[in-house]
């Protein structure tokens, strides 16, 4: 009866936070302005997610941030693997890139408005400017850290440099490649919504948190953030199971 | 199930005449052909220590020779810089007067979870080799076939490598060793990851092979009743910079068995080959 119900267990943590807010509301702890009860909140996020405004403002985050983060992987992939290929050449240029992948993506914003413009195409840039350098830096590193034993085995059998590469390396560093993955869109994701709140924007969640704060109207703006929580908690579960599909040994 | 079948044909090129010096009891190296393997003048050093000095050895044709010593002596880095996979200072090393780009060898390593592929099915991964030498798709298949029949193989081959035991794993790696019949089989302690009831099992399996195909068998081990009972030759080494403390023969009659190990040939060579290693460690 106990493990039966384990599955269950998550539900706890969200029906407590519930719980908590509705006495919150109820009791008045906090101002019913700034906190309105989830009633509230779950109608504006369904009517804005149906049909309503949100739903495109979602629609369009989505897009952003997927097309950030493909620019990111079709560059940085192949740029990774053949850093990550010698760990001379890896060396040479790692200072470059952690400096870059340390600095913050948003201090970058004014640059990119300069080079591109106000518009998609300068929140696409930066986002695919920093989930870049998190997947160049994970594939590299899957790349050098590939077995050892497991390139002398290929070694031993006759492989040629290339086919070590492309049978062996390009296969090992492909759970590394997927933590970069998961960081990178993670990333991507965190700097749209900020560009649509900063950047001249007229659509995105980021728009809709911050027009709704602006309007003080609250229960569309927690509807927004809720809606961009959903949208982080799962792309993060969207390249898990991509993962487990296709690197099914990963960590085995 | 194994032993007294038809030889291996495909798996070890003149295994007649190997087979029928074998047969003889191995009446001493000298009677036997050529030696398989020739090393000259070995120079090894790692940061100005030598492991190797000016180091010569003749490894027997058709002989499964163990490689034992104390720990760091350089086993390993003896049968990695026969195989090619570690780089020598100075010498020379020859196979049957033929360089290690004009040879096929095969190579087990001890730790198989890293050496095997885990993205590929087993059957896959034995076939790999084959696929590294463009031979095609139905014939790869149909070798890894044959190879698995006549080992009487009894695995899924059909699962990935961390879906098998570690025993079956290590039995997946020999076999892509065998796959491509080569001259020379390389063992690193393949057996030390497994249990013991896993390890005298394959140590059978071994056995097997080496009495099918009569190929040279290079088996580096860190337990001198395994090094023994395997061997037609224990290659003593000393510590390093690293030489023959003694060649031992044993030539006591294939398939061996439990029995062997309470034989007063066994006993007697156990007993000599531990005398030399300790006279070697305390030296």
């Amino acid at each position: 009866m106990k493990q039966r119900l384990d599955p269950l267990l998550p539900v706890v943590g969200v029906v407590g936070l519930i719980v908590a807010w509705y006495g919150a509301v109820w009791y008045g702890i906090v101002d019913p302005v700034l906190l309105p009860s989830p009633g509230a909140t779950f109608h504006a996020l369904w009517s804005g997610m149906s049909g309503g405004a949100l739903g495109l403002d979602f629609v369009k985050t989505v897009w952003r941030t997927a097309v950030s983060t493909a620019i990111a992987a079709v560059i940085a992939i192949p740029l990774g693997i053949f850093l990550g290929s010698s760990e001379r050449l890896y060396r040479s240029v790692e200072f470059v890139i952690d400096f870059f992948r340390s600095t913050p993506a948003s201090a970058m914003f004014p640059l990119f408005l300069v080079l591109f413009g106000v518009g998609d195409k300068t929140k696409i840039s930066v986002a695919a400017f920093g989930a870049a350098l998190v997947i160049l830096f994970n594939v590299a590193y899957g790349v050098m850290n590939a077995r050892k034993v497991r390139l002398l085995a290929a070694k031993v059998m006759g492989a040629s440099r290339l086919r070590v590469l492309l049978d062996v390396m390009l296969l090992e560093s492909l759970p590394q490649t997927f933590v970069g993955l998961r960081n990178g869109v993670s990333l991507a994701l965190v700097i749209i919504v900020v560009a649509e709140m900063f950047i001249g924007s007229r659509d995105g969640l980021g728009h809709r948190v911050f027009e709704a704060q602006q309007l003080f109207d609250m229960p569309e703006m927690y509807a927004a953030i809720f809606a961009a929580g959903a949208l982080g908690y799962g792309l993060n579960l969207l390249f898990i199971l991509v993962e487990r599909r296709f690197v099914h040994w990963s960590g085995k | 199930m194994f032993a007294g079948r038809i030889a291996m044909e495909r798996l070890a090129t003149g295994s007649a005449r190997l087979a029928s010096a074998n047969a003889a009891g191995g009446t001493a190296g000298s009677a036997a052909a050529l030696p398989h393997v020739t090393i000259r003048g070995l120079t090894k050093r790692f940061d100005r220590v030598s492991i190797y000095e000016n180091f010569d050895l003749d490894l027997p044709r058709g002989k499964l020779i163990s490689v034992f010593g104390p720990n760091g002596c350089g086993k390993s880095t003896l049968i990695n810089m026969i195989a090619g996979l570690v780089t020598y200072d100075a010498g020379e090393i020859l196979f049957a007067g033929k360089r290690r780009e004009q040879v096929k060898l095969g190579y087990v390593f001890q730790n198989y979870r890293e050496a095997l592929f885990p993205w590929m099915r087993a059957f896959d991964n034995i076939g790999y080799p084959l696929k590294l030498m463009k031979v095609p798709k139905p014939e790869r298949r149909a070798r890894t076939e044959r190879l698995v029949a006549h080992l009487d193989v009894k695995i899924d081959l059909n699962r990935y490598p961390y879906e098998l035991s570690g025993g079956q794993q290590q039995l997946v790696s020999i076999m892509r060793a065998l796959i491509v019949e080569p001259e020379i089989l390389f063992l690193d302690e393949p057996f030390s990851a497994l249990d013991y009831e896993m390890t005298l099992f394959m140590r059978e399996q071994l056995q097997r092979i080496f009495i099918e195909t009569g190929m040279t068998i290079v088996l580096v081990s860190h337990d001198l009743e395994e090094a023994v009972y395997l061997a037609d030759r224990i290659l003593l080494l000393s510590r390093h910079p690293a030489r023959i403390a003694d060649f031992v023969v044993f030539d006591s009659a294939r398939p061996r068995s439990a029995a062997t190990l309470s034989s007063r040939e066994f006993v007697q060579t156990k007993a000599h080959c531990l005398d030399v290693f300790q006279r070697e460690v305390r030296g």
